[in-house]
């Protein structure tokens, strides 16, 4: 009965991850670069809730709704400003570098704000816990992230293989110059993936802080980083494999904590990225890279 | 001044790499519905008059006009826009999409709805999306496509991806078609039906083309005039038959 909730955690914060790498994995599926900034865009969202719910004593609809508004803009405004410059670099080490910078900027912005202080998140989902049995509670967190991580995967999945605005991040993400002689609008494409992976972030900042309650200008880091795990090993640029990863790590990390050792769940998540790069680089989705002749 | 019946007007045409002048001194006078074949050896500059007209090089002198308007210097989703498009001399289609998607990416910006209707699959996004799906078999079927069409791209055997590059070009509903070797690799036989395919495209869609092509049976077969470039320069231009026989033009094909 142990193992069985220290699996279903693992598949609520897997969940979580795999919403986070969702953004991750279009954003470099399509632009082609990895968003380390991603991470605290997630902690950008958090604080927006914070503001408007305990703060500001605002319906939490409200402050869910503003969060992923915030978020999508910022998203929106860092690809802009930040990385649409830096679109002709010879290297992509030069957008790299840069999103770390972000990464860095928007911590500190949170610092200077919010302060270092934890913050105490007040969980914004009202459902309450489901008991099975005597021993097995199931939160209502869980069922929240789990469903809500479900169907953004199937939503995102059918908008980006049914629809022109897919269909052009598709073409963009395959040849950006042959798009733009058919008429596709590179930059909006890219602001349009930007949009949708910040407003993913957002939701994934609310689901993780009703989860784990302690907000610092910090708290997207982690997960941000390891979502980024969870991309690679599902095959980072695939959409499913950005969920069966995020739930995949999310179970690793959680059996980990309960049997081997808490203090080491974090180094066994990086060891599998160690060993999948090792072993299988494209993650269990990702495609076959080919080498331009 | 332009006549009223020239679609493709351009004057003074260059651009230049670090020294090399790879366009110089362009000038071309295109008829609306003319078929009009850009030659030369390779590096002569063809594919790279290809770029200038379509906005992907910028020129560092020269106005193209298409249809009287001045199209210089506009970006290539504009000049797209405007009423050119293109293939590639190497295949560049999108080769994990489907044959029907690549059509569908070209029928871009000619059908609308809003992306929320998309999400939420309202009434709206799946009556245009409808109609795209129609447009684009219709345009597969002029090209014997429609039954690959849930392919990906990549699985098409080559000549039907060269066909397929067309199809994609036309579904942006161009004035000017640029082919840049259309019938490159292609065997004679597929190349007798890609001849007959343009000269078809040409009058169903009341297109004006231009191609670059070596295939001088090609040239020869379906191209009512020439313009042949040589080192970035125009060597001759004219009428086919007067162009080909031009002793210049023979020397430069055929070295000395």
């Amino acid at each position: 009965m142990a193992f069985l909730s220290y699996l279903i955690n693992g598949i609520s914060l897997g969940a979580v991850y795999a919403i986070i790498a969702l953004g991750y994995t279009m954003v470099y599926g399509i632009a082609k670069m990895l968003n380390f900034a991603h991470g605290d865009v997630i902690m950008v969202g958090c604080y927006t809730v914070f503001s408007v719910v305990s703060m500001m004593h605002l319906p939490v609809w409200l402050g869910i709704l503003l969060s992923i508004v915030v978020c999508t803009v910022l998203g929106v405004t860092i690809e802009a400003v930040a990385y649409r410059p830096l679109r002709q670099a010879s290297s992509s080490l030069t957008v790299l570098i840069t999103a770390i910078g972000v990464s860095y900027l928007l911590q500190n912005l949170a610092l200077l704000i919010f302060g270092a202080n934890t913050k105490a998140f007040t969980s914004v989902v009202p459902i309450k816990a489901v008991k099975i049995g005597d021993k097995l509670t199931i939160t209502g967190e869980t069922i929240v992230t789990v469903l809500a991580c479900i169907i953004i995967m199937i939503v995102l999945t059918l908008f980006v293989n049914r629809t022109k605005a897919g269909r052009a991040m598709l073409a963009v993400s395959e040849d950006k110059g042959a798009a733009q002689l058919m008429g596709i609008n590179v930059n909006r494409t890219i602001s349009l993936t930007f949009a949708i992976g910040s407003a993913l972030a957002a939701v994934a900042g609310v689901l993780l802080c009703s989860a784990y309650p302690s907000l610092t200008p910090y708290t997207g880091s982690m997960p941000g980083i390891k979502a980024f795990v969870a991309a690679v090993f599902g095959g980072i640029g695939s959409i499913p494999g950005a969920f069966i990863g995020g739930i995949i790590l999310g179970i690793i990390e959680n059996l980990s904590k309960a049997y081997i050792s808490s203090q080491l769940a974090d180094a066994i998540v990086f060891m599998v990225l160690i060993i999948v790069l090792m072993v299988k680089p494209t993650g269990i989705l990702g495609k076959k890279i080919q080498e331009k002749v | 001044m332009a006549l009223i019946n020239t679609l493709l007007e351009v004057d003074h045409l260059s651009i230049s790499f670090g020294g090399l002048r790879a366009v110089d001194d362009l000038n071309l006078s295109i008829k609306k519905g003319e078929l009009y074949g850009l030659i030369g050896p390779n590096g002569a500059g063809k594919t790279t008059a290809f770029n200038l007209l379509t906005g992907v090089y910028k020129p560092n002198e020269g106005i193209i006009r298409l249809d009287g308007r001045n199209i210089t210097g506009l970006r290539t989703i504009d000049i797209n826009k405007a009423g050119i498009a293109r293939t590639f001399q190497n295949i560049r289609l999108f080769k994990d999409l489907t044959v029907l998607d690549n059509v569908k990416v070209g029928l871009h910006n000619l059908y609308h709805y809003s992306t929320l209707a998309a999400i939420l699959r309202l009434p709206s996004y799946r009556k245009v999306e409808r109609q795209m799906d129609e447009r684009a078999y219709e345009l597969l079927e002029v090209f014997g496509l429609k039954e690959s069409a849930l392919l990906k791209a990549s699985q098409l055997p080559y000549g039907k991806q060269r066909k397929l590059e067309i199809a994609r070009a036309l579904a942006t509903n161009p004035k000017l078609l640029l082919l840049d070797e259309p019938a490159a690799g292609m065997n004679p036989q597929e190349t007798k039906e890609l001849m007959e395919t343009i000269t078809f495209i040409r009058d169903k869609f009341h297109l004006t083309v231009l191609l670059i092509e070596h295939d001088m049976k090609l040239v020869a077969g379906i191209c009512e005039r020439l313009t042949v470039l040589n080192f970035g320069r125009v060597l001759a231009e004219g009428p086919t038959s007067e162009v080909l026989k031009n002793p210049e033009v023979i020397t430069a094909y055929l070295g000395e």
